[in-house]
């Protein structure tokens, strides 16, 4: 997975890592009171620990995010268990998705996700902070439209 | 032509709607027809012929609503009551003139053409129907607008009147009973066996569970038929011709169906070899084509399928239709995953391979049945290179070659990480250069 140096790679901004770490932070409190409540005080050192390997996955997922726009195509990376990379041409992109959920818009932040014409492709950017999520769709209309290409 | 209104507007052909309501029309026929021939009590038909009454009235609306023209170089379809749409479709992308004929066109003498668009939409125009003696001029007319506004000049053998030119050649017709055993010991039809024994079988031992599992599972019961009888009745007496326009699939036994394929229309073909089919050296082949995927208008039936080229045939005659399919494809050998890839893919490892030239890539895998995937590289939409934590142990990774729609999978499985990063790289750059020489 690792990239040609010439690549310049983004991730996602700190504040996606603070988004999930408060789920998983939320989750866990509720997780610890409801198991405090219905079955005694045993369940919150276990809800605590949970939380804590919780954290971690949730740490490195969010390390494994990245992307890159090199000349031609964007390179998309992600995951923990399953590492994917993939590559799309800009002339292959039919349309750009920019989506943003409560949540995801309390923190500021947005989804990119590229569509092609094939269902498989992937190429998904959670947690971009609004203005880079509009750079970065304004940039790859721009570039999809110079090379688009037919099917 | 008949129904002309001023402007080159045209009208289909009046039987239209009757033929678009297939099923609904048939099942109307048979609601009315005791009433039709025996008399019967009118008052209590009531209800019935009322709805039958307004069915009509709407198909007789939709009919005298929708008009088309060919008006400079686009091919205009007018239709709706409230909210009037129209449709331009430029000929300049057209990239197929198909003729289908259903079962019920067939008896009433319509033929149905789709023009099936290029560019980003893919989108499919529609005209159902004209009448059967006006199909096929009409087809040579689009695809001769077509042509010129590409601008392509006419080719030699293009210009002569069509009774002139050189007769097509017929590559492949599939004999009927070679199609029903291929049939009956591929996939589908063993399933379908198998549950009509298993059917059978409880019904013997007992009946009231027969009759439990028939009312509980008809849908699916039913389902495992229809897949097998569908596939008859597409892929009865299908032939393939080689023609100056590309390759003419026609056939069918109900439905009749006549496709032209341009070469570069090809997104994917796939070459399947069934468990028993491979001891008899048997294979089908499928190609996935522009403009096919799910667009508004077409039948469920047909939304994401691939277009069958050979239902049924030996090795040699489908290389035979792979040189013209893909000529580019590569010749050598496939090379075989690395052998650590059968811990992984116990039942695939034997089967795995791929191999490339600069223009197209190949890849073959699969469980029970081999499927052998050729992708022109220019059409190649993206790629992605995948490893799980099982392939990471073992330091295997798959690439996956994506291709338009979601039928043909392309994956180079379980390659040594180090060739498949490199297979990552060059895939990218040769379709890099594949697209700009297109």
């Amino acid at each position: 997975m690792e990239a040609p140096p010439e690549e310049i790679w983004k991730g996602p901004a700190r504040a996606l890592l603070r988004l999930r770490r408060l789920e998983v932070l939320g989750l866990a409190i509720v997780a610890a009171v409801g198991g405090a409540v219905a079955g005694g005080p045993v369940f919150v050192p276990v809800a605590v620990v949970l939380g804590v390997i919780a954290e971690r996955f949730v740490r490195r997922r969010f390390r494994s995010w990245g992307y890159a726009e090199r000349a031609d195509d964007l390179l998309v990376r992600r995951g923990v268990m399953f590492s994917r990379m993939s590559v799309i041409p800009y002339g292959r992109m039919q349309f750009i998705d920019v989506t943003a959920g409560p949540l995801d818009r309390l923190f500021g932040l947005a989804t990119v996700k590229m569509h092609t014409a094939a269902a498989a492709s992937d190429a998904r950017i959670p947690g971009l902070e609004r203005a880079e999520a509009e750079r970065l769709r304004d940039r790859l209309a721009q570039l999809g439209e110079a090379q688009a290409t037919g099917l | 032509m008949s129904y002309t209104g001023g402007d080159g507007w045209q009208r289909l052909h009046p039987l239209s709607p009757i033929v678009r309501g297939g099923r609904a029309t048939i099942a109307i026929a048979v609601v009315l027809a005791p009433v039709a021939l025996t008399g019967g009590d009118i008052g209590r038909e009531i209800p019935q012929l009322v709805a039958a009454g307004v069915l009509v009235a709407l198909g007789f609306v939709s009919w005298i609503v929708t008009r088309w023209r060919i008006d400079g170089g686009d091919l205009q379809i007018e239709t709706g009551v409230l909210r009037r749409r129209s449709t331009r479709f430029p000929l300049a992308q057209v990239q197929a003139v198909d003729v289908v004929r259903p079962g019920l066109a067939r008896l009433f003498r319509v033929a149905e053409l789709r023009l099936r668009m290029g560019g980003a939409s893919g989108a499919t125009a529609r005209l159902a129907y004209v009448r059967e003696s006006e199909a096929q001029p009409l087809h040579d007319r689009l695809l001769e607008l077509a042509r010129a506004e590409r601008g392509e000049a006419p080719g030699e053998e293009e210009s002569l009147p069509r009774a002139e030119r050189p007769p097509e050649r017929v590559l492949t017709t599939v004999p009927p009973a070679l199609l029903a055993a291929a049939i009956l010991i591929s996939d589908v039809g063993i399933f379908a066996e198998a549950v009509l024994v298993g059917l059978v079988v409880t019904y013997i031992v007992s009946s009231t569970a027969a009759t439990a599992i028939l009312s509980g599972g008809a849908v699916w019961i039913i389902s495992s038929f229809t897949v097998v009888w569908r596939r008859f009745n597409q892929e009865y007496r299908l032939t393939v011709a080689e023609s100056s326009d590309g390759l003419q699939i026609r056939g069918g036994l109900v439905a009749l169906t006549a496709e032209t394929i341009r070469p570069g229309r090809v997104q994917a073909v796939r070459l399947v070899e069934p468990l028993l089919w491979r001891a008899l050296g048997w294979c089908r082949l499928e190609v996935d084509l522009a403009g096919r995927q799910r667009s508004k208008g077409e039948g469920e039936a047909e939304r994401g399928r691939l277009r069958t080229v050979l239902p049924v045939g030996s090795r040699a005659l489908a290389e035979e239709l792979l040189d013209v399919l893909v000529p580019d494809r590569p010749r050598e050998l496939l090379a075989p995953a690395p052998l650590r890839a059968r811990w992984k893919s116990p039942l695939r490892y034997r089967k795995l391979g791929w191999a490339r030239t600069d223009t197209c890539v190949v890849t073959r895998s699969g469980r029970l049945q081999r499927v052998t995937a050729w992708v022109p590289l220019r059409k190649a939409q993206s790629f992605r290179r995948v490893q799980g934590p099982i392939q990471r142990r073992l330091s295997l990774a798959s690439v996956h070659v994506d291709t338009a729609g979601r039928s043909v999978h392309a994956t180079l499985r379980d390659r040594d990480v180090e060739e498949a990063n490199r297979a990552l790289v060059e895939l990218t750059d040769l379709a890099r250069a594949a697209r700009r020489a297109a």
